[in-house]
């Protein structure tokens, strides 16, 4: 087969493997972004065995690899109990990815909502209040944006690692870009031994991660205007 | 009948007592002035006042009605109706604390507009609603000299024209007594001037205020009453001329005289 006959097979393989990759991507941030608020609101609340259980799981789960974290879901339940639970398809593997992702960065969401709402200068909470505003007028009015600009910055550094994170949901057999381009090492649709397609991998994360990088860039200068 | 009556008012914080039973009066109109070295309890004291601290005993009266009787009170007693007391008071804070993503227009309107929304009436009335609330907010930054500055936000605003803009939005809400926390302690010497011509001009319509300050010249003039705070206590308290003309207590004449130094 000749390298013109090989490219379009390898693109149309490797934008399948994007479209996985694209979804766990999705996926986490959805997942992950809310989850993360809630663990934080509870990291700051007034019960104590709460706030220490959050501590513990964001510390287990910051401190471990996700590649660890990525096994064991996939695998626990069914070499430990006999039940497999995600089943043995792609979309199985793609649950079971999607909850150890989902898991995984909401604890790193978690930590930056906490420091963002605890950077905000007491003050603002006292003016609010002796203006008689409420709580929660005070958070959405007053803090939230505020809250919003400061993370921006460890927000989009964590969002665009996600991006290149997905590919170790590769270790578990999930056909993201990676193992799509890594498949014609072995051979694949007729093709096989050759290592460029995974360069072309490595095109797709840039391009993506330089679209976000221009588009987090336009959300700060958005938020430039006040101090 | 006094517009605020303080009676026995205790705050401590673990187990030091910053506040040991202060009590005194003000009419209506009045400016009252707060002084004492740093850590003697005036922060605290404006801060009881504005609900912000919860006072261990003692009584708050605005017009009359009590607001706090802490004997009485538990803390759901507290806690209940707190904004509506905390809008007898306004308060000014030594940082400004305004907020950093409105304008200056914005940050005096944004309370009012809240407080409009609440009214039943809001839906109908809302476009006028606005346009009065925007008019009131425009006039009291005009009093305080920013007719052409209402629509930058704090970060280009310079420091005296920061605390102007929070005496705009802490008169916005009409408040019964309008408290400062040393207003002009976090401005460079230069800017002092026009903040305390601003207060001048307040007490001479009348607003009555509480005012905490180390400038003691700026106390001595604009003040009708002197408060001299010292470890809680109200050490000593008169008129300007009494306080600081003919001190009665030691005390007061050692930070008086620290100041005359100065
Ligand atoms: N939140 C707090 N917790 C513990 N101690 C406090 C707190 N706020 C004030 N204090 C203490 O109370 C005393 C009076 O403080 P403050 O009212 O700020 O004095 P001033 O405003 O006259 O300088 C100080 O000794 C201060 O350390
Ligand atoms: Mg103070």
């Amino acid at each position: 087969m000749s390298f013109g006959e090989q490219l379009p097979i390898v693109f149309s393989a490797l934008n399948t493997g994007f479209l996985q990759t694209m979804r766990l991507f999705l996926i986490t941030l959805v997942g992950a972004l809310p989850l993360g608020m809630l663990l934080a609101i509870g990291e700051m609340s007034r019960f104590r065995l709460l706030r220490t259980i959050i501590k513990t799981v964001v510390w287990i789960i910051r401190g471990s690899p996700l590649m660890i974290q990525l096994l064991i879901i996939f695998y626990f339940p069914g070499l430990v109990f006999n039940t497999p639970l995600w089943g043995s398809g792609e979309s199985g593997r793609l649950a079971a990815a999607s909850v150890a992702f989902i898991i995984n960065y909401a604890c790193y969401f978690c930590e930056i909502f906490r420091g963002g709402i605890q950077s905000i200068p007491v003050g603002q909470e006292e003016a609010g209040l002796v203006l008689g505003m409420k709580p929660t007028q005070i958070f959405f009015r007053v803090k939230l944006l505020q809250v919003i600009k400061a993370i921006l910055p460890p927000i989009s550094n964590e969002i665009i690692t996600l991006v290149k994170d997905t590919s170790l949901a590769r270790i578990i057999a999930l056909q993201e870009i990676i193992w799509a381009g890594q498949a014609f090492m072995k051979g694949s649709r007729g093709i096989s031994g050759v290592i460029w397609p995974l360069f072309f991998t490595g095109v797709y994360y840039l391009a993506f991660t330089g679209i976000l990088t221009l588009l987090f860039g336009r959300l700060e200068k958005k938020l430039s205007f006040f101090r | 009948m006094a517009i605020l009556e303080v009676q026995n008012l205790r705050k401590s914080f673990g187990s030091t007592l910053v506040l040991d039973d202060i009590s005194f009066t003000m009419e209506k109109g009045a400016v009252l002035s707060l002084i004492g070295s740093s850590g003697s309890g005036k922060t605290t004291l404006l801060r009881c006042l504005n609900f912000l601290e919860q006072p261990d005993s003692g009584i708050i009266r605005v017009n009359g009605e009590t607001l706090l009787d802490a004997a009485a009170a538990t803390a759901s007693d507290f806690h209940r109706n707190l904004r509506l007391k905390r809008l007898h008071f306004g308060l000014v804070f030594q940082s400004f604390n305004l907020f950093p993503q409105y304008t200056a227009l914005e940050n005096v309107m944004l309370a009012e507009k809240l407080l409009a929304r609440e009214q039943p009436d809001w839906k109908e009335r809302k476009a006028a609603r606005l346009q009065e609330i925007q008019a009131h907010a425009e006039s009291l930054l005009a009093d305080m000299g920013l007719k052409d500055r209402m629509n930058n936000y704090p970060h280009q605003l310079s420091g005296g024209q920061c605390q102007r803009v929070a005496i705009a939005r802490a008169l916005a809400l009409n408040p019964d007594i309008l408290c400062f926390d040393e207003p002009t302690s976090a401005l460079d010497p230069e800017l002092t001037g026009e903040v305390l011509r601003v207060i001048r001009s307040l007490a001479s319509l009348h607003t009555t205020m509480i005012i905490v300050t180390h400038e003691m010249s700026f106390a001595r003039d604009v003040a009708d009453h002197i408060i001299f705070l010292d470890s809680g206590k109200i050490c000593e308290e008169g008129t300007p001329e009494e306080v600081f003309g003919n001190p009665q207590q030691e005390r007061t004449r050692q930070f008086l005289s620290n100041y005359a130094q100065q």
